[in-house]
């Protein structure tokens, strides 16, 4: 098999001269790295006419941080922290992706409380990065108020976390086999606490941004993402079921407890950005309402079924594991050769990778301020498309 | 104390006791304007860090949080703080910048704006020079402004300082028209171009209701116009921060940055001066009717505070705007402009022609 590797300055095509009488000449711009489009580090070479968008280059990479090849050399508890530093915001999900899949290698069976809790955990993180997704969107849009806004309020998600966990952002919580602490006897009331306060909180940021006629005219009709384009980008979560295909790993594939509780995988109708804006909205209700239902009849049991074991060694295979985070579905592939505790090659599907790509497709023939919606609508977290 | 329907306010600007003093005195009026002239530069130091300072904690108090806090008095000395770091920054020129543009840019953006200070009446007795074309005037110099920032994009020699002023001139000319047919409405009533003229008109009622709606709409087009060409949110497309990281300014620092800035917010006063002078009544008391006693209450407050009060209002409506809205696209921007906006004009153009011809006011001119 041949792989052709086009460098950069293959795929940008010498700029076209049109044959108008008004003589306009196409032309670059590097967006990024550092611009604050690309919240952290990605680079997109913009191919513009006037201010219309006639091609989009992503370039990834400038957060490589080569989570993969450490992994290699790391035993499956050390691999845990650095999932943390893949998708910042969904650092409790990314913990999960990997124990699931140690624990379905080494056959270990969780209990009820363990998995209630990793639910609950990872319901409320979910919340918490849709907040912040909010607030940042409304930034780019250049409404500020709900940046701050979004802030204040996931900084009190964060407090519960310090609770527990002892960290606010890169949690290294969720353990092959159970969970690092238990869970403190005050946490039940201060999630509900929580809870009760966040609710009305929503139908504020409703209030400030979702019904905002600017903010309408920004996002409806603009960056149609088709549900078949959709799917062969390999998009996935709140991108994905805005273009209208109901595909949520934690319906179609339950694991923790989501088969026992009652929560609607919301869905657009267009995959427009209007529509990924509303999902993420509705699946913030959908987050409460999963933990209401959970918090009030946390099963007994012990916080760790093994004991804790450094040298676990997973039986020579590959294995695939894969959980739905804030922004779509994370898969861990593991192949363990059977000798040695860590694994001979680690993968990460990350949805963030995928979902970026949806770019080159949706943006060109619109404009710039457009594509900073779309990115916007897109809730991308660069280390996670670097790794 | 003023007897009601005969306001007799006499307007004395300082243009005019310099000429009374030149005929005896010349050196006497040379020192009287060159004090003007300090008076207003000075003005332009302290509304922008006035300025600088309210926004700072509006925007604070409109995102639950506390603003500056630290330098003096709940912050009261920031302005100062960052006045000094300002001057004191490194004045960075790109490379393959056009020098020359590259400094006339903020350079012009400032002194047109200090140039609408010197027309804008505050009081009877505190305005510098009462232009006998006024709002022609005022109408030529917003014109004129949007060339400082075109200068800025096309001399930064910046793609993204480009496309930001590019945005702007197109922005500010499409919107130049609304303001435009807005103040013509204003002067069409007032029967003069003159600003205290117009001030003075108003004594029996501000414009802003005296007109069966003609006049409130005006001062909605015009406001909205006028938050157009100072380039605040939801126009601020020139600028757009997370689209054009800074626009027509991503290339300056220290203090031909801080001349933007400060060109930015002194506009903000003097689009809340401007919509207060032509629509509610400048530095004109309350009136309401045959309310003789209240009036004379409102009366007592002396016209300066008045002014300021109305100004004050506006500016808190202009930031209040700001730190609501999201940013507009440049081609929603064009067509609420073109589709909306100028008809709207148009149609209230004529409507006040209308109103005038049948003499439909609510008070007696």
């Amino acid at each position: 098999m041949s792989v052709t590797v086009r460098t950069l300055s293959e795929l940008l095509m010498p700029p076209s001269v049109a044959d108008s009488p008004l003589s306009t000449q196409e032309y670059f711009v590097n967006m990024g790295p550092q611009h604050p489009i690309a919240h952290g580090s990605l680079r997109i070479v913009l191919l513009l006419d006037g201010e219309t968008i006639r091609k989009v280059i992503p370039v990834p990479g400038y957060v490589h941080r080569g989570i993969e090849k450490m992994c290699e050399h790391m035993n499956y508890r050390k691999i845990i922290p650095l999932t943390d530093r893949m998708d910042y915001l969904s650092a409790l999900m990314n913990n999960w992706v990997v124990a699931r899949t140690v624990e379905m290698a080494a056959g270990i069976e969780t209990n009820a409380r363990i998995e209630t809790i990793r639910t609950i955990m990872s319901e409320l993180q979910r919340l918490q990065s849709h907040v912040l997704w909010w607030g940042v969107l409304g930034m780019d849009l250049g409404a500020f108020t709900a940046f701050l806004y979004s802030f204040r309020d996931r900084e009190i998600i964060g407090e519960i976390f310090e609770e527990t966990i002892g960290a606010r952002l890169t949690m290294n919580y969720i353990q092959p086999g159970g969970l690092m602490y238990d869970i403190l006897p005050d946490f039940v009331s201060k999630v509900k606490k929580l809870l009760g306060y966040l609710r009305p909180l929503i139908n504020e940021y409703d209030a400030l941004l979702s019904g905002n006629a600017i903010l309408q005219e920004r996002l409806r009709n603009i960056g149609i993402l088709d549900g078949k384009d959709a799917i062969s980008l390999g998009c996935t979560g709140p991108v994905l079921r805005a273009s209208g295909v109901p595909y949520d790993l934690r319906k179609v594939e339950p694991y923790g407890v989501y088969d026992k509780v009652d929560f609607d995988v919301v869905i657009g109708t267009k995959g427009d950005c209007w529509d990924r804006y509303y999902v993420r909205m509705e699946e913030m209700r959908q987050s409460i309402r999963i933990v209401e239902q959970l918090i009030d009849n946390l099963p007994a049991g012990p916080y760790m079924v093994t004991k804790y074991n450094a040298r676990l060694k997973l039986p020579k295979g590959r294995y695939y594991g894969q959980v739905e985070t804030a922004r779509g579905v994370l898969g861990a592939f593991i192949y363990s050769d059977g000798d040695g505790d860590a694994p001979y090659r680690m993968h990460f599907r990350s949805p963030n990778f995928n979902n970026l790509w949806a770019v080159t497709h949706i943006a060109p023939g619109w404009r710039i301020a457009d594509y900073i919606s779309i990115q916007s609508s897109l809730d991308l977290v660069i280390p996670d498309i670097d790794r | 104390m003023m007897s009601v329907g005969q306001p007799a306010w006499e307007v004395v600007t300082v243009a005019d006791r310099a000429e009374y003093w030149l005929e005896s005195h010349w050196y006497f009026a040379v020192a009287y304007m060159i004090l003007a002239v300090l008076a207003v530069a000075a003005m332009v130091v302290a509304l922008g860090m006035g300025l600088i300072y309210g926004e700072r904690k509006i925007a604070a108090h409109f995102q639950c949080r506390m603003g500056p806090m630290r330098v003096g008095y709940h912050g009261i000395l920031q302005s100062i703080a960052d006045t000094i770091k300002l001057l004191l920054k490194e004045d960075i020129v790109p490379e393959r910048a056009d020098k020359v543009l590259h400094l006339v840019g903020p350079f012009l953006t400032l002194v047109v704006t200090i140039l609408i200070l010197g027309v804008l009446p505050y009081s009877p007795l505190l305005q510098l020079a009462d232009v006998s074309l006024g709002v022609l005037y005022l109408t030529a110099l917003s014109g004129l402004s949007v060339l400082g920032l075109l200068l800025g994009g096309w001399s930064s020699n910046n793609k993204w300082s480009l496309l930001g002023g590019m945005r702007a001139a197109a922005q500010v000319i499409s919107y130049e028209i609304t303001a435009t047919l807005a103040l013509l409405v204003v002067t069409m009533f007032a029967g003069t171009l003159t600003l205290s003229g117009i001030v003075q008109s108003q004594a029996q009622g501000w414009w802003v209701w005296r007109a069966h709606g003609v006049g409130l709409l005006s001062m909605g087009l015009f406001m909205i116009a006028a938050t157009a060409e100072i380039n605040r949110t939801p126009f601020d497309i020139p600028e757009g921060e997370s689209e054009l990281t800074g626009g027509f300014h991503t290339e300056y620092s220290g203090l031909r940055f801080a001349f933007f800035f400060l060109a930015e917010f002194i506009n903000m006063f003097v689009v809340a001066g401007i919509t207060v002078t032509l629509f509610l009544g400048g530095w004109m008391p309350l009136r309401i009717g045959n309310w003789e006693t209240f009036n004379n209450l409102m009366g007592l407050i002396p016209p300066s505070l008045w002014f300021l009060g109305k100004v004050v209002v506006m500016v808190f409506v202009l930031m209040w705007f700001r730190w609501t809205f999201p940013r507009m696209r440049v081609d929603q921007l064009m067509r609420l402009e073109w589709k909306f906006l100028l008809p709207i004009g148009f149609i209230n153009l004529f409507a006040a022609a209308v109103i005038i011809l049948c003499k439909w006011y609510f008070f007696p001119v």
